[in-house]
C-alpha cells in the first residue's frame, strides 16, 4: 500500500511539473495576431509598413533566456509600403531582388535578460544574400494563456544593398529602416 | 488706405507676384511628374511640388485677410459695368482658387498616406487619415480645380494686357511695383 502511495506522489510530481513547464514555455507563435512592420523616412516623410507573410518560431522561458530561441522568415515580396508604386518597386532587382532572395530571415544566437520584462535577442540578420548581427531590445508581457513579444531595433539598408544605383542616395529615402515587431506567442503541450 | 489710391499696397503687390511666380512653377511641375516612373528625382519634385504648394497656401491666407481688411483701388469709371462685375466675379474665385487648389492637394497627400512635411522640416497636420477611395476622389477634384485655375488665371492676364496695352488704362499698373503712382 505505501509503495503504491509513493508511486502516485510521484506521478502527480511528474505531472506538476511538466504542467509547470508548459505554462511558462512560449513556444508557439500565431501568426495572425503577429506583426512585423517598418519605419522608414523619404524626403523627411515618415512611413510605415508592414509584411503580410511570416514563419516565426520561438521557444522563450522567461526563467531561462539563455535558452531561448527565435527564427523569422519573412516572404519579402509580401511587402506592403503603404503605396502601390512603391511595393512594385521594392521587390525589384535595386531593392530586395526578391526573385534571387525572396526570403529575409533572422536566426537568434542569444537571448539575455535586461532586468523587469525587458529582454535582449541577438541573431544574425540575412537580406539580399548579406547576413550581419543585429541585437534588439523587446519587452515580453505574458498573459494568461499568451504572450506578447514587442520590440524594434533599426537597419542600416545600404549595410544589405537594399537600394542600389540611384537609390543609393540617402537624402530621398532615408538609410535607417527601423524594424518593429509584435510577435503573440502561446504554449503548446511539449512533444514526446 | 486711401480710397483714392490707384495703386494696391507694396505688400499686396508682392504676395501677389510671389504666388504668381509660385504657381507658375508648382502648376506645370505637378503636370510633369504625375506620368514619370518611380524614382529619388520623382519623390524629390514631389515634395517640391507640395512645399511651394503650401507655400501658396500660407501666401493666400495672409493674401485673403488682407483683403478682407482693404479696399483695392478703383477701377477706372471708364469701364462698363459688366466688366467691372466680370473682374469682381474673376478675382473672388481666383482668391477662392489659390487656396482650394493647395488645400486639395494637401488634403489629397493626407489620404494617399503621404504626409506633407514642409521644407523637408515642418510636418503639415494630416487633417484627414488614409483612405485610397478619398485619395483617388481628391486627385480628381485636384486636377478639376487646377484647370479651372488654368482658365481663370488665363483670363487675368489677358484681360490685364489688354487694358494695359489696348485701353491703356491704370489697371495693370495698379498691380506693378516700384512704378510708383503714376497718371
Amino acid at each position: 500500500m505505501s509503495r503504491m502511495y509513493v508511486k502516485y506522489l510521484v506521478l502527480v510530481g511528474l505531472f506538476l511539473s511538466a504542467a509547470g513547464a508548459q505554462a511558462i514555455e512560449f513556444n508557439q507563435v500565431l501568426p495572425d495576431k503577429s506583426s512585423i512592420g517598418f519605419g522608414y523616412k523619404q524626403m523627411s516623410v515618415p512611413l510605415d509598413g508592414k509584411f503580410k507573410k511570416f514563419a516565426a518560431q520561438i521557444v522563450f522561458d522567461p526563467a531561462r533566456p539563455e535558452a531561448a530561441q527565435a527564427r523569422f522568415d519573412i516572404e519579402l515580396a509580401s511587402i506592403d509600403t503603404g503605396s502601390s508604386e512603391s511595393d512594385e518597386e521594392v521587390v525589384g532587382k535595386d531593392w530586395f531582388n526578391a526573385k534571387v532572395f525572396p526570403t529575409a530571415k533572422f536566426v537568434s544566437t542569444s537571448v539575455k535578460s535586461l532586468g523587469a520584462n525587458r529582454f535582449e535577442v541577438q541573431g544574425k540578420l540575412t537580406i539580399k544574400g548579406k547576413t550581419l548581427t543585429v541585437a534588439a531590445p523587446f519587452i515580453f508581457k505574458p498573459d494568461a494563456a499568451v504572450a506578447l513579444f514587442d520590440g524594434s531595433f533599426s537597419i542600416k539598408r545600404l549595410d544589405y544593398a537594399i537600394g542600389e544605383g540611384e537609390w543609393a542616395d540617402v537624402s530621398t529615402v532615408a538609410n535607417e529602416i527601423q524594424i518593429k515587431f509584435h510577435i503573440v506567442g502561446a504554449s503548446a503541450p511539449a512533444k514526446k | 488706405m486711401n480710397e483714392n489710391a490707384q495703386q494696391y499696397t507694396l505688400f499686396a503687390i508682392g504676395l501677389h507676384w510671389w504666388i504668381a511666380i509660385l504657381i507658375f512653377i508648382t502648376f506645370p511641375l505637378g503636370v510633369y511628374m504625375h506620368d514619370l516612373p518611380l524614382s529619388p528625382y520623382k519623390l524629390k519634385l514631389y515634395s517640391w511640388h507640395k512645399w511651394i504648394g503650401v507655400t501658396v497656401f500660407m501666401f493666400a491666407v495672409v493674401r485673403m485677410s488682407w483683403r478682407a481688411s482693404h479696399i483695392p483701388p478703383a477701377l477706372p469709371d471708364s469701364l462698363p459695368q459688366w466688366q467691372k462685375l466680370a473682374s469682381h466675379i474673376t478675382h473672388m474665385l481666383l482668391y477662392v482658387l489659390i487656396v482650394a487648389v493647395p488645400l486639395s492637394g494637401w488634403l489629397m497627400s493626407s489620404a494617399k498616406g503621404f504626409q506633407t512635411v514642409w521644407l523637408g522640416v515642418l510636418p503639415i497636420p494630416d487633417l484627414i487619415g488614409k483612405d485610397k477611395a478619398l485619395g483617388d476622389l481628391l486627385l480628381i477634384v485636384h486636377k478639376s480645380l487646377n484647370v479651372s485655375l488654368l482658365v481663370l488665371v488665363a483670363m487675368h492676364v489677358m484681360a490685364a494686357l489688354k487694358h494695359h496695352f489696348i485701353d491703356k488704362d491704370n489697371i495693370l499698373r495698379r498691380m506693378l511695383p516700384f512704378i510708383g503712382e503714376q497718371s
